[in-house]
């Protein structure tokens, strides 16, 4: 039980950020028009592409001599990129699609 | 004075450009506005991070990051810009997973580093299995729209044996964070393991089901990145995954009520005949 206090007041930040973060998430779809669902969704996959950033600390973290975390970490920053950009190029499109409909 | 120009400050911007880009990407006439801005703030945060790293970094690894985003940068503007307009669901199931098969490897790389902190391995552990399974029902996902596995593979009993796959593969993970255990070869048992289930899981759903699935894995991918961002107190990696956590499973229930289907019904219960009756229901 104490452990279980120890956690929460070690990271009382980060716990408030998550439960604030649940809700903005929660707010800022409600109410979407259904035509939207589809760029939403690559627009929202392109924002966890922020993953990228914890490939990045892993390289800058890792030893210049560790080939396999240097490898897979490339790996990794080379995936991210891919799901940034490609993720943000592809909602533009869609979105600008919409706007030769209309 | 100096805040201004921290990292911390650039991942605060960066934060609220996600959420303002995601908030304008719900109405049509924000919707394009509102990807640029996420995407200037994701490109932001990219930089701070490689620019305002504190530590020794020798330059090789410069010069392979560098590389990465430059290779990545290349192929993802081309594949998007290139690809036909009915294509484009399947290519964000396949960028969803590039997303999570980094976040596993982000995992890999990292559990040896953190043994004997059971918090930082149950986070680590926690951001692999849901990367994996996020990455190879990705690809499956991908495949289906794809047209190269256009018919639902259906074992009998599924819905039990995928169940009972998933306890194993959660059991085997908490083994390994109380035990405390430094094996690799564990470590890519469970890797193996995530990215089977991953494939268990997508492929009894049938093709036409495949949006609601896509949008289920992505906030799955949010997730694992909001792993990494715990484990590395990275708060824009932790706004970021869990904003798109909590949104995209907002999404998947929208998309599901849109199709008059509940999300159980579109997950486990896709047998011909049941999913008609449901759908014939609706009214």
């Amino acid at each position: 039980m104490t452990e279980f206090i120890d956690f929460i007041s070690n990271n009382l930040q980060m716990i408030y950020i998550v439960i604030l973060m649940i809700f903005v998430g929660v707010e800022v779809i409600g109410h979407v028009p259904a035509v939207l669902h589809t760029p939403l969704m690559s627009g929202a996959n392109a924002i966890h592409g922020v993953v990228i950033i914890g490939a990045i600390l892993v390289m800058l973290g890792a030893e210049p001599d560790n080939i396999l975390a240097l490898s897979l970490g490339f790996v990794a920053v080379l995936l991210g990129t891919l799901n940034v950009v490609g993720g943000f190029v592809v909602t533009d499109r869609m979105l600008e699609m919409f706007k030769k409909k209309k | 004075m100096e805040y201004i120009f921290s990292l911390e400050f650039i991942y605060l911007i960066a934060s609220v450009t996600y959420i303002l880009g995601l908030k304008m990407l719900g109405h049509p006439e924000t919707a394009r506005k509102g990807n640029l801005i996420a995407a200037a703030g994701m490109t932001l945060a990219i930089i701070g991070t490689i620019f305002l790293y504190q530590g020794e970094v020798s330059s090789i690894i410069y010069i392979l990051i560098g590389i990465a985003i430059l290779i990545g940068t290349i192929i993802g503007w081309l594949v998007a810009k290139k690809v036909g307009m009915t294509k484009m669901p399947e290519l964000v199931s396949l960028f969803n997973g590039m997303g999570g098969a980094s976040a596993a490897l982000i995992g890999l790389i990292e559990f040896h580093h953190y043994i004997g902190d059971q918090l930082s391995i149950l986070t680590i552990i926690a951001g692999m299995i849901i990367g994996s399974v996020s990455f190879s029902g990705s690809m499956i996902a991908w495949a289906k729209l794809n047209g190269t596995l256009n018919k639902p593979i259906r074992l009998p009993k599924y819905n039990i044996l995928n169940n009972v796959f998933l306890l194993a593969i959660l059991g085997f993970g908490a083994f390994i964070i109380i035990s405390g255990s430094d094996s690799s070869l564990f470590l890519y048992l469970l890797f193996f393991a995530a990215l089977a289930y991953g494939i268990l899981f997508v492929l009894p759903i049938g093709g036409a089901d495949m949006p609601v699935v896509i949008s289920l894995l992505n906030s799955f991918t949010g997730l694992a990145a909001a792993f990494g961002g715990f484990l590395y107190g990275n708060m824009v990696m932790l706004t970021g995954g869990i904003l798109v956590g909590s949104a995209g499973t907002i999404l998947t229930l929208a998309m599901c009520k849109a199709m008059n289907r509940p999300l159980s019904n579109v997950i486990f219960g896709a047998f011909g005949e049941g999913s008609k009756a449901v759908a014939g229901d609706g009214n």
